[in-house]
């Protein structure tokens, strides 16, 4: 994990994607605890408010939850959760650009679609 | 109400106007940021809170209580002040009459910091390094149980590693303590994970107050043909440009008007530090 003081993107939402990539890569299992506020404020030297605002966007999403007494948990199910919410974004995020790009390059739309066949015939050598 | 409360304080220097009724409050437990340029009365304002100086007019309570001339005040904040007291004392000497002066002084703690920092409890405080002489003030800060303590410039000379070691010590204070700690500073990215609100001031006048994550919501940038930024900006709150060539920034308050964007223009989010910047130089209001 690594915080960006000096981004443009608010630290509860550094916090918040960096948890969610360590859970969907398996580095926090489900209904395993993850790390105290406690913790992840003093190894990146970030407020502990900040901390818990990011672990609550985590808690709206259904992705972390709460056990009282005991910190925050990975919620069974998590990983398929974030999942959707990726595929959910990937238009937006990939091809929605993609397609700008190529307008921008006046790139016709067979040329894309021959690229995206080379990148798949590319990967299965 | 626990809080710092400051109520139309002014302050008048012969001629020119310091602080011109400044009111606002620092709650109590969180970390506050007050960010100001030089000379905007950071100095003064924290001067007149912690009862250094006293203000010409309005007054500042302290979880309620007057703080002009009121003893209890002593054990309730602390400002750690950026002259040099004392410069012929030793540090151990200096932190028992610390002890003798503030009951809640823990001087065990204060002990401990100096291993930590590796500051030699045996040296003079004027035979200390710029670095180790705000180390030294930052260990009695860090070791007086105050409800309110306020770090002017802390990091004043520190090298890369103590300026680390002293924000993981605060955060660590915060955690256990849940005080508020008010950070007087030019190191804007430094802090600025560290901080929960900011305050800024300007020309002696409270130019925001707002949490960290609010203001960084408020603000973007929008860059393109001057022609087309000049347009865009017309009805907006700009608060800074920046010209390359034909290319033109606009720094702006407020929420993205998507209607007028198009796609020779880049709207962009800004950074705490410009955000300053931009609000600062041009002395506008929010």
């Amino acid at each position: 994990m690594k915080i960006d003081t000096a981004s443009e993107i608010p630290i509860f939402i550094q916090i918040a994607e960096q948890l969610e990539d360590s859970i969907f890569t398996g580095i926090f299992q489900e209904e395993t605890k993850i790390p105290s506020t406690n913790e992840i404020s003093m190894i990146f030297n970030i407020n502990p408010h900040t901390v818990l605002k990011g672990m609550n966007v985590l808690v709206d999403e259904d992705i972390l939850y709460k056990k009282r007494g005991l910190g925050m948990f990975v919620k069974e199910g998590a990983v398929e959760n974030i999942r959707v919410k990726r595929k959910n974004k990937f238009y937006d995020q990939y091809i929605a650009t993609l397609i700008n790009e190529a307008n921008k390059l006046k790139m016709s739309k067979e040329q894309i679609i021959q690229l995206i066949e080379r990148g798949y015939s590319n990967e299965s050598h | 109400m626990r809080a710092i409360e400051i109520n139309q304080v002014s302050k008048k220097y012969k001629d020119t106007l310091a602080l011109d009724h400044v009111q606002f409050k620092f709650e109590h437990g969180k970390i506050y940021g007050l960010l100001g340029r030089n000379g905007a009365g950071k100095s003064t304002l924290l001067n007149i809170i912690s009862n250094r100086i006293f203000a010409s007019e309005g007054t500042i309570l302290i979880d309620g209580q007057d703080s002009k001339d009121n003893e209890l005040v002593h054990e309730l904040i602390f400002c750690m002040s950026e002259a040099d007291l004392y410069p012929n004392l030793k540090v151990r000497e200096l932190m028992n009459w610390t002890e003798q002066f503030y009951d809640c002084f823990d001087k065990q703690k204060a002990i401990v910091l100096c291993k930590h920092f590796g500051l030699d409890q045996n040296k003079k405080i004027n035979a200390l390094s710029t670095g180790y002489k705000s180390i030294f003030k930052l260990i009695v800060a860090l070791s007086l149980q105050v409800p309110y303590v306020i770090f002017d410039e802390p990091v004043l000379g520190l090298d890369a590693n103590h300026r680390e070691m002293f924000y993981k010590l605060l955060l660590e204070d915060f955690e256990k303590s849940q005080r508020t700690i008010i950070i007087a500073t030019h190191l804007i990215e430094e802090v600025a994970g560290v901080i929960e609100d900011v305050v800024i001031i300007d020309q002696g006048k409270i130019l925001l107050q707002d949490s960290v994550e609010n203001l960084m919501s408020k603000g973007y940038s929008i860059s393109g043909l001057q022609g087309d930024v000049d347009m865009y900006c017309q009805d907006k709150n700009v608060i800074g440009f920046d010209e390359l060539g034909n290319m033109k920034i606009a720094y702006v308050l407020g929420e993205l008007d998507e209607r007028q964007l198009n796609e020779r223009l880049h709207p962009s989010s800004i950074n705490l530090q410009k955000l300053f910047v931009k609000l600062t130089e041009s002395g506008g209001t929010f």
